[in-house]
């Protein structure tokens, strides 16, 4: 039986108008611009792009508007939006060790060279409620040192130096990496694939993966190394010109996870690695990346797989929130004839069950 | 070109006004948007990888003396790309009427000052955050009583 689904064109055109009416809320209060978004809640801007995997601010900024400050769906409007756009280009590597520091911090070393910058963090802030902020009050100027901080040496390259942890340097070809938004991902990935992936995936979803790790599902050992958020420059080379130019700049978030490791047969003892990197001041992602990292590479290093967030295949297929966000999703579509279908064999295994019951009550 | 590719669009039109009217310029490639997928190296040295896109307005314009401007700028303003070019190819072509040097001293040189300025300002307030450790000295043992 075929049975045409049509019908709701009202329904959906008046649903959008509701929704237009709800999202701009009491008219009488003014409405909400990009700028002030941008401005004020930058850290969900952040969250987008880091998800979105786009560095736009402003459509950042009116994705959190359109989606009435639902992230998912967020996200979800900034990787349409990046679907009608062409690839012009690829840069070269973005150099973190040259990044402009809006903080920079080490729980493995207090004396690290460069020293502990904090930064705006709420790491030491109490948590309480501030009620000042509720009707606003104008915010005096933060403090400035007399002079900017000397360039600091990254972590690794002081641990390098005397083989404790773990070189990462490029192959010989260097070679251009996968992407996995060309190409459909297929398992097992390599190691380039699953730090793409890691950096558009849910936050929520690599917290949580990295917490399990802690608490004993896949256990690593983990310590922060060193943490850096701050402006890098990007580069490009144009095929027209030859040479690389800078277009322009972004803020992003690193972590460099060091974790315990005895050795295996090939490699002597020796702090192994997780990775994270984020668009924006995202450093609660960047650590869960480089949690959820470091565990992925158990099979790499030779440890036993036994956790979820060890298993590539499980990671990488769950968490990208657009997909499961749809995918769940879907389920609201009609499945009526799907349902119909299921309702006429249950109807027929109920007839036998009680048919049979019927029969065995009359045997006894 | 890494000046004006960080500039604000507005800030570099207004500085433009300074120099009187830019030259007429002939499209070879007219504005286009598009992605740049930023590039990572994992542990920050090794094997590269995909991090994201960032959104980037590229142009090309040629001068009636034939003379070529090129511009890559992040985001999605066309005019900050034609800007951009323009600008290039006039840095290019020989010193006339010292509009050379006025573009330096008019444009380039100013924008390029605020954004030190805007840059230094950042490091310097992160710069304020930096912990100062002291440690606290062990007090001197109290001597032995002397009873």
């Amino acid at each position: 039986m075929y049975v045409a689904v049509k019908g709701g064109e009202q329904a959906i055109l008046n649903s959008w108008r509701l929704l237009a009416e709800q999202r701009r809320g009491d008219a009488g209060i003014p409405e909400i611009t990009l700028t002030q978004i941008r401005e004020q809640l930058g850290l969900a801007v952040d969250r987008v792009m880091a998800e979105g995997s786009l560095y736009d601010p402003e459509l950042a900024a009116l994705a959190i508007k359109q989606a009435q400050g639902d992230m998912v769906e967020a996200v979800f409007l900034l990787r349409a939006y990046r679907t009608t756009l062409p690839r012009l280009a690829a840069s070269l590597p973005i150099d973190t060790s040259a990044m402009s520091l809006q903080r920079r911090i080490s729980a493995t070393f207090k004396d690290v060279p460069g020293g502990q910058v904090l930064g705006a963090t709420y790491d030491y802030t109490q948590r309480l409620l501030d009620f000042e902020l509720s009707n606003g009050a104008p915010v005096a100027p933060a403090p400035a040192a007399a002079n900017a901080l000397p360039a600091a040496a990254d972590i690794a390259t002081l641990m390098n130096a005397e083989g404790l942890l773990a070189e990462e340097s490029p192959p010989a070809d260097d070679a251009e990496p996968p992407d996995l938004t060309r190409d459909p991902l297929t398992y097992p990935a390599g190691r380039a694939l699953q730090l793409q992936n890691l950096a558009r995936g849910d936050e929520g979803f690599l917290l949580a993966l990295g917490y399990a790790t802690q608490r004993g599902y896949g256990h690593t050992h983990p310590f922060a190394g060193e943490i850096r958020q701050g402006a890098v420059i990007v580069e490009v080379v144009p095929e027209e010109l030859g040479f690389a130019i800078e277009i322009g700049e972004i803020t992003v978030s690193e972590c460099q996870m060091i974790n315990q490791f005895a050795g295996s047969a090939t490699e002597p003892p020796q702090f192994t690695r997780g990775y994270g990197l984020a668009f924006g001041a995202s450093e609660r992602k960047a650590m869960a990346m480089a949690l959820v990292d470091r565990s992925l590479r158990a099979g790499e290093l030779g440890e036993a797989v036994t956790s979820p967030s060890q298993m590539q295949e499980f990671v990488l297929s769950h968490s990208d929130n657009v997909e499961a966000s749809g995918f769940v999703q879907h389920l609201k579509l009609p499945h009526y004839v799907d349902f119909q279908s299921e309702l006429e064999l249950l109807r027929k295994l109920r007839a036998r069950h009680f048919a049979g019951a019927g029969t065995d009550g009359a045997a006894t | 070109m890494s000046i004006l590719a960080k500039a604000d669009c507005a800030a570099i039109e207004s500085a433009c006004k300074t120099i009187g009217e830019l030259p007429h310029v002939q499209w070879l490639r007219r504005p286009e948007t598009g992605l740049v997928m930023v590039r990572g190296r994992m542990g920050g040295s090794g094997a590269k990888f995909n991090l994201g896109e960032v959104p980037v307005t590229r142009c090309a314009v040629r001068l009636e003396n034939g003379i070529i401007g090129v511009a890559w700028v992040q985001g999605r303003d066309a005019r900050h790309a034609e800007l951009a070019a323009t600008l290039d190819a006039l840095l290019q072509a020989p010193e006339h009427d010292g509009l050379i040097s006025k573009i330096h001293t008019h444009i380039i040189e100013p924008l390029a000052a605020v954004q030190t300025a805007r840059r230094d300002l950042k490091a310097r307030k992160a710069a304020a955050t930096k912990v100062e450790f002291y440690t606290l000295a062990r007090e001197a043992a109290a001597p032995p009583s002397s009873a």
